[in-house]
């Protein structure tokens, strides 16, 4: 099964014929990910060849879901017109939208993750590694290979780098699906849709998730899980020595005063239930030792 | 981006916000030429991007021309929680009758913003939320709406505000999203005993993200008055210092972050935070190495990257250019996994520098760099 993304995900790329599209349209195509078509209205009516798959380009999100029956939009444009572009995936019914584009302006996401809210379509990012089904399919640009059997955990976590680690320190077992949701302070797609949607998918036994400073979404995550979530959760929080009111690299992990620094977020979780590991290696291993049981 | 009191004050009057006489000035002798003109009495205000500075004793009046020299003499030699005063604003004192609080702030967990507006202002509005939650009103604002007329009255009642603050509110949101602000902070918001409504102090936060449609901010106007700090941002790297001993490179914020609190975690204390981000060519690995070993106080280095989109390979060729250019005098422990890592681990065997050893896990380098920072303190 997986969650939000499975073999059957027919796959739209916007912006496939820059650079970063390029790159990752290809990678997401060795990862057996069904790519149907990329946007650019400059270059509609072409096609792009890749290894062994010819990839047509079309001029509009609306005419490649006619065409093709596009159900997820990986979206790789500048952020200057990410908005738009997410606009016309939502207006064109695509059921889901991954913004892996990096520096969108908040009012911008504030818009469109409303915007697409009240259309249906699911927005994971903006600023995110994408999410992985292995075995299935690969929206955006999490590496395939770090990982590549399918397996039992869950993975949600808002740091790219950090959902690589554990997926590579749990390479054996593997994963049904790991979502990187993305740092930013507005996102289309928190910790707790992910839980409910681990909580409903049967091939996900554990749920493991990581969090770091800044807001509140892990103290939420954690009410979630104990007030909804019947399956094990394993997390791990980056940040505990971050230094109070500065900015870390995203514009998400933000401390100021005592809410939302790791300890609080540590103490939520474990008053929900949740086993916390101290490093990405420790939490790697509570895993094992869970599943072991 | 957070904004200095004077550059909110410059934008609120931007957008028709009424806001005190005032003028902004480097020096005490400037400072009595100031409030000459502002009439004589003025106020003193130190400005710093940091709050408490009341408290701190950086807002003070002043009686007549000599005293405002005299008091910004005071407050420009100020060190408020380690933001040194550079500036003060001169301002011309106002007769208050009341105080309130307003503000527009980013609720995450909503994906909107929130009004933010209480009757009582003029103080820690933290302090009243946490104390009185009665006392201050949350109101959503529609993304697809903004803030009518109809709206800021409608925030205006619910705070028990005045209802001549109604235009500063919708003015205020003017302001939010003309000028891609992630906060815009009244506080106080006063009627002064003519009846008049003036924004006595405000706080706005811009979005860096939005730069590129916002040309007029111009450059950053903080001061990084740290030079490793400053260096850093010339190059365009993320670093942060701190005052520990093992300095930290990493790629992507959230392992750097969790590679900070490993170390800790093994007894020693991080010299910095330092995100060399994704696909770090060998370029700015170079730099990078080079910045952290300029700082003093670090006595052992951990380059610790897991490679997705980045490639260890590029990461060690960096490693090895900075090892022909820096003379390296600390060890370095490099934790190399992922993306092109066996390529990257053999650049490093080859180049068989005696300060560089290499771990395989990420516990493990950690252990090391605390190790070597330790036994280099007890020399």
């Amino acid at each position: 099964m997986a969650i939000h993304l499975t073999k059957d995900s027919k796959v739209l790329v916007q912006g496939m014929t820059g650079a970063e599209g390029m790159k990752h349209t290809r990678r997401m195509l060795a990862a057996g990910t069904d790519v149907v078509g990329g946007v650019n209205p400059r270059k509609a009516g072409r096609s792009v060849d890749f290894d062994d798959r010819t990839v047509p380009v079309f001029g509009t999100v609306r005419e490649a879901v006619d065409t093709t029956g596009a159900d997820v939009t990986v979206v790789f444009v500048p952020p200057q017109f990410t908005g738009a572009a997410v606009i016309e995936a939502a207006d064109a019914g695509i059921g889901l939208a991954v913004v892996i584009t990096e520096g969108v302006p908040v009012h911008d996401a504030v818009a469109f993750t409303a915007y697409a809210k009240a259309r249906g379509t699911r927005i994971i990012g903006p600023n995110c590694p994408g999410l992985i089904s292995p075995g299935q399919s690969n929206a955006g640009i999490i590496p395939a290979d770090i990982a590549p059997q399918p397996g039992r955990i869950g993975l949600v976590s808002k740091s790219g780098t950090l959902t690589y680690q554990l997926m590579h320190e749990l390479r054996d077992i593997g994963f049904s699906s790991a979502v990187g949701i993305g740092g930013d302070p507005v996102i289309g797609t928190s910790h707790i849709d992910c839980l409910a949607a681990f909580e409903a998918d049967p091939d996900t036994e554990l749920i493991v998730l990581i969090g770091e400073i800044g807001g509140d979404a892990e103290e939420r995550a954690a009410t979630y899980v104990s007030e909804q979530i019947s399956k094990p959760v394993i997390a791990y929080i980056a940040g505990f020595t971050a230094p109070e009111g500065r900015t870390m690299g995203h514009a998400g992990a933000i401390v100021s005063g005592s809410t939302g620094t790791a300890q609080a977020k540590r103490a939520a979780l474990e008053a929900a239930g949740v086993t916390v590991g101290s490093t990405p290696t420790e939490t790697a291993r509570l895993v094992r030792s869970l599943l072991a049981q | 981006m957070d904004l200095y009191e004077y550059q909110a004050r410059e934008l609120f009057q931007q957008h028709g916000i009424p806001v005190p006489d005032a003028e902004t000035v480097r020096t005490a002798r400037e400072a009595r030429a100031a409030a000459e003109r502002l009439g004589g009495r003025a106020v003193i205000k130190a400005q710093v991007k940091t709050g408490g500075r009341g408290k701190a004793g950086g807002v003070k009046p002043a009686a007549d021309p000599a005293a405002a020299e005299l008091t910004a003499r005071q407050i420009l030699t100020m060190d408020i929680k380690g933001h040194r005063v550079h500036q003060v604003m001169v301002a011309r004192p106002v007769a208050i009758e009341a105080e309130c609080y307003v503000s527009y702030a980013l609720d995450r967990a909503a994906g909107h913003f929130l009004a933010i507006a209480s009757a009582e202002g003029g103080m820690d509005i933290e302090e009243v939320a946490a104390t009185r939650p009665e006392a201050v009103a949350r109101i959503p604002v529609d993304p697809g709406q903004g803030v009518t007329a109809d709206k800021a009255r409608d925030i205006a009642a619910a705070a028990g505000l005045p209802p001549a603050t109604a235009p500063v509110l919708q003015r205020l949101w003017q302001v939010l999203t003309a000028e891609d602000a992630l906060l815009v902070e009244v506080n106080p918001l006063v009627r002064t005993d003519d009846g008049d409504i003036l924004a006595l102090d405000g706080k706005i936060t811009l979005d860096d993200n939005a730069r590129f449609r916002q040309s007029r901010w111009g450059d950053d106007t903080d001061t990084h008055d740290d030079p490793l700090e400053a260096a850093a941002a010339g190059k365009g790297i993320g670093y942060l210092r701190l005052d520990g001993e093992v300095g930290i490179i990493g790629n992507g914020a959230g392992l750097v972050m969790s590679t900070l609190d490993v170390v800790a975690g093994c007894g020693a204390r991080p010299a910095n935070f330092l995100d060399i981000g994704g696909g770090a060519s060998a370029t700015v690995m170079a730099d990078a190495l080079s910045l952290v070993l300029a700082d003093p106080k670090v006595r052992s280095v951990l380059v610790n990257v897991f490679g997705g989109i980045t490639a260890c390979d590029a990461v060690a060729d960096g490693i090895v250019t900075a090892l022909d250019t820096v003379r390296l005098t600390k060890p370095l422990v490099v934790r190399l996994d992922g993306n092109n890592a066996v390529r990257g681990r053999a650049i490093l065997a080859e180049r068989a520098h005696p300060l560089v050893q290499q771990a395989t896990t990420m516990d493990g380098a950690a252990r090391q760099a605390a190790d070597l920072a330790n036994d280099a303190a007890a020399v």
